[in-house]
This record gives C-alpha cells, structure tokens and sequence, in this order.
C-alpha cells in the first residue's frame, strides 16, 4: 500500500488515504484544493507540520519519529505539469540526468533503452527547445523511468498538450503502466481523463479528500452531495426519508414517491439528498405502464432543451415533485423523434439502482474530522 | 610608461579575481535562494560600495584595519602584516569594493534557474551537490563569467580605495591608475596619457571578450534552437 497521511495548518492540508500498489490511481480536485501539495510532499520536495508517508513497508516520511528521506533518496520519478527538462542537455542527457549511479558508457546505453521505450528513440540528441510539447512529454517520463522507481508520480501530464496529443499519450501512458506493472499516482482537475485512466480515484477540495475509492464505483455513486458537486453530477433534489423494507428504501419527493435501491439509514422525514446522473434518467413512451423494468415512470413537462454537437440536454419538471428540476442527456435524434421542445410533456424513468442518496457533505465533513482527532 | 605599476595592477586583479569569484558565486547563489527576511538588507549591504565614494570604504578600512585597531593587531600578531600602506591590505580592500560587481550577476543568474529544475534534479536522485555542479552552475555560468570581467575591468581601474588604503608605495601599493595620477600631479601629461590610453585599451579588451564569449554562446543556443 501507497499510505500518505499529510497534515498542515495554512494553508490548510489534511488529508489520510491508502492506495493500491502496482495500479494507476488519481487524485481529482479542483485549483487550489492542495493537489499539488499532496503529490510533492510524496515526492519529498515539500515537508507539512505533520506527515507519514511509506511505500509498502519502506517509511519515506513520519514526522512523530523525525525521519524523512529527501527527494533525491526515495526511489520514485516525476513528471511535472511543465516537464522540466534541463534546457542545456539533450534529450538522451537529460534522461542520462537520472543515471549518475551508472558509467557513462552503460549511462548512454540505457538512456537510450529508456527513450526507445517512450517511442522517441530518434531524437536523443535534441535540445528541450528543439521539442514539440508532446515530444517533451516523453523525454520527462523517459527520464522518470529512468531510475526504474517503484512510484510514478505525474503532475497534471498532459495539462500542457494539444487534445490530439493528449488522447494519445494517455493511451500510452496506460499500455507503459500495464507493462512495466508499476504504481502511478496522478493528479489532474480533469475528471473525464482520470475516469479514463485511473483504477482507484481520490477526490480533492480545500485540502481534504471528499471521497476515495474504485474509479468505476465512485464515479457511479458518490457519497456526499459534495463529491456528487465535484463529479458534476446535475441532478442534485431534496426528499423526505419514507422508510426501507427488502426492496429498498422509499422517499417523498413532494408528494412523488421514489425508490432506491440502497442508501444511509435514517429517519422518517428526516431530508435527504439524491441524485441520479443524466444517463441514467429514460424517457418512455407516452403508453408505458407506471411500474416497469426501467423503475418508477413519472410524468413531467420539459422547461428546456440544448443541442450539444452529439448529444442534446433536456430539462424537465416532474409533476408534483416540489419543482426541482430534473436533466436527461439524450441523443439529437432522440429529441426529434419525440417531438421535444418547451413545454412538451413527457414520462421519465428513474431506477432504483441509479438512484444515489446521499450524506449531507457538513455530516459528512463533521465525521471526518471527528475520525482525525480520533 | 610605468610597467611596474601595470605590473601590480594586474596582480591586484589577478588576486581579486581569485579570491572573490569563489566568494561571489557562493554569497550569490545562497542570495538567491534564500527564504531569510534579512535579504533586502544583505543585498543592500553588499550593494554599498556601488553608491557609497570609495573614499568612505578606505576611510572605514583605515579605521578598522589600521595597526591600532584590534583587527589590525590581530593579524599582525597571527600573520605578521599590516592591511594599511601594503599590497595584501590593497588586495583586501580590493575584494571589498568589488563585491557588488561579484555577487550581483551571480545572484541574478541563480535566480533564474527555475525552482522546478532544482525539484525534477533531486526527483533524479541528484544529490545538491550533483545538482549546484550539474545542473545550476552550466545554466548560471553566464552570469558568473559576467561576475569575472566586471570584477577584473574595475579592480584594474580602481583608484580611489586604493589611494586611501595603499597611498602610493612604488612596487607595493602604485598601481597604474595611481600612478596615471601620480603623472598627473608632477605636470606630465605624456606619460598620463600613455598609461592612461593603455588602461582604456586593456579594460575595453577585458570587457569586449567577455562579451563576445556570452553573445557566442547565445547565438549558439540560437542556432540549436
């Protein structure tokens, strides 16, 4: 296990997380929630007022037992936002840069093994000017590879590149991880690619990790109407705890009566938040039955539409549910083949395994931070 | 023209050179990194001979290096010269005025190596060590050769420090712009201007292939670019 547990007063930081080792793991937030901070306070370039951060069993950091290894002595490479390359060596130079321990002979050897591997073989005796952004991309991991570290750390890699460059490289960074099995921690503020690359996801805000878990899993449901916030989820409503029984719990949404599949205890009226994402929402034909496969049918009036390239958003509001608007994410030739414009009226769909309940976030943070004085 | 004074002007600035460019390069790159909250004043400090008239940094020099001061005693007693009216004393008063003229660009230079170089050579496994000799030094020596012909063009030309600490001892303290003013007060304006004309030539050479080392190594970079 990857453990890193960080503490700082100003600015604030606080953060006590485990990761896999031998997976690609991110951290997501967004600017300013100490992303940054956590991944060079792994990496040693940056010390906290309180820290404990070891790889498996190996202690890179504990501040209650005044040990800390520098950076240069913790087995791990970095790739920061901006590469830095050292703008006076050359490409194989620079990845020669983290081969001191080697001669020179057998230095230029594997600087060029390590370039090869980046796919940019060819251009080793190129200066840092003399490469394009995604060129330079490779020389930064080539040279993190270098070193054959047991944690890659990437700062926001591919924030500097083109969309075309930064599609491809994240595929290969993901073939690099498959075959050289080696931990990788990432930060980014781009929820799409760490859902893209990433096997296990924390999320990040004002110094303090909101949620953490499987990527695939958290991206489905997140536990707090803050983290469903940062996950963009849309549809965010208010409900009234019903009660639970074997097939889930029930809530009063107005005098709309919803089902979930699971969620927190709690009690009757007590207010809960819940969200669904905007895939997850139907819309059914005019004709369906109420109870179906798809979950609970409810009418509803549409109240907006935008057209978006490939795909269209539709606003709706359900019949009696108190107001709250409801998004659904449909393709434009399902607009046009239901005839949706404002105003129209529509049935939805929501299942009660799509439905997400959530914890109050000030609960959530009041937990927390009961479990840090612990 | 006066060779002896020629003689021991480039000595001062050989000696100069040698002594305060390690000073200049160390003082320089720990100005630039530093976090301490005393910098504007250590930076302000070691700046004062830029503004201050080098009769007050001899008259200081004077004062706190003279055989009667406990300075002075001390190295007379451990070393057995005295800092006034001698060639060592105009070797230190020397690296005293030329302090700025050798922090300075060094500082400056330092300062733009990037605080990200300095992390992605430690995330290397490049000791600070590896990384001042590796990685800083190359990228700053501009400014420390910058540091080198300003440091040598002005201790060849000094004058005014030198008169108040060294006076003018032929072969001890007369160098060759003491001893320009030296022509200059016995009505001998031949043998100014000869020594004079030289100094110009010799400082304007100094300078001129500094430069030219820096502008090509930048077209250098420009060509690889």
């Amino acid at each position: 296990m990857l453990s890193i547990f960080l503490e700082h007063d100003s600015p604030f930081l606080g953060v006590d997380f485990q990761l896999p080792i031998g997976t690609l793991s991110a951290i997501v937030g967004p600017s300013g929630s100490g992303k940054t901070s956590v991944l060079r306070a792994v990496a040693g370039l940056l010390t906290t007022e309180r820290s404990r951060v070891s790889f498996d069993e190996d202690i890179w950091s504990n501040t209650g037992a005044r040990c800390f290894r520098p950076a240069y002595q913790r087995p791990l490479g970095f790739v920061s936002q901006t590469f830095g390359l050292f703008p006076h060596l050359t490409a194989a130079e620079n990845v020669g840069a983290a081969l001191t321990h080697l001669r020179r002979r057998e230095r230029s050897r594997e600087a060029q093994n390590c370039l090869d591997i980046v796919g940019i073989g060819g251009l080793a005796d190129r200066r840092p000017n003399e490469l394009s952004g995604g060129q330079s991309q490779r020389v930064a991991m080539a040279r993190a590879l270098a070193r054959k570290p047991r944690l890659l750390l990437l700062d926001e890699p591919f924030s500097a590149l083109d969309h075309s460059t930064r599609k491809r490289l994240r595929v290969e960074l993901k073939r690099l991880q498959d075959a050289l099995a080696m931990t990788v921690l990432f930060v980014t503020h781009d929820l799409d690619e760490a859902a893209e690359l990433s096997e296990t996801l924390v999320l990040l805000r004002r110094g303090k990790v909101i949620q953490q878990g499987p990527t695939r899993e958290l991206l489905r449901r997140p536990s707090t109407v803050e983290a469903a916030r940062l996950m963009n989820f849309v549809n965010l409503a208010k409900a009234k705890w019903a009660g639970s029984d074997a097939s889930g719990i029930t809530l009063h949404w107005g005098d709309v009566l919803l089902t979930a599949a699971k969620g927190p205890k709690s009690q009757p009226d007590d207010t809960i938040h819940w969200t669904i994402r905007t895939s997850d929402v139907f819309l059914v034909k005019d004709n369906h039955p109420n109870e179906s496969s798809l979950g609970t049918i409810l009418p509803a009036k549409v109240v907006e539409v935008i057209e978006m390239g490939s795909s269209a958003l539709v606003s709706v509001i359900v019949n009696n549910s108190g107001g709250e608007v409801l998004r659904l994410q449909l393709r434009p030739g399902a607009l046009h083949r239901h005839h949706l414009s404002k105003g129209s009226s529509v049935k939805i769909a929501l299942h009660a395994q799509a439905m997400v309940l959530l914890d109050p976030s000030d609960a959530s943070l009041s937990a927390n931070r009961a479990k840090s004085k612990l | 023209m006066d060779w002896n004074a020629f003689h021991l002007s480039l000595q001062l600035a050989a000696w100069t050179l040698v002594l305060l460019l390690p000073i200049g390069i160390v003082t320089g790159r720990w100005l630039a990194k530093t976090q301490t909250r005393a910098r504007p004043w250590l930076q302000a400090f070691f700046a004062l001979p830029l503004v201050l008239p080098p009769t007050v940094v001899g008259y200081y020099l004077l004062v706190f290096t003279g055989t009667r001061s406990p300075i002075g005693e001390f190295i007379m007693s451990w070393f057995g010269v005295s800092l006034v009216f001698s060639f060592p004393g105009l070797v230190v008063a020397s690296i005293l005025v030329n302090l700025p003229f050798a922090i300075l660009p060094v500082q400056r230079a330092f300062e733009a190596v990037s605080n990200e170089l300095h992390d992605a050579a430690a995330c290397c496994g490049m000791t600070p060590w590896q990384t001042f000799t590796r990685i800083e030094m190359p990228l700053a020596w501009p400014g420390v050769l910058s540091a080198a012909v300003l440091t040598l063009g002005h201790t060849l030309g000094e004058f005014g420090v030198v008169l108040m600490v060294g006076g003018n001892i032929p072969g001890e303290t007369r160098t060759l712009s003491i001893a320009i003013f030296d022509r200059v007060q016995a009505f001998d304006p031949l043998a100014a201007g000869r020594m004079a004309g030289f100094l110009l030539l010799i400082s304007l050479v100094t300078v001129a292939l500094g430069y030219g080392v820096l502008e090509r190594r930048g077209q250098q970079r420009q060509k690889s670019a």
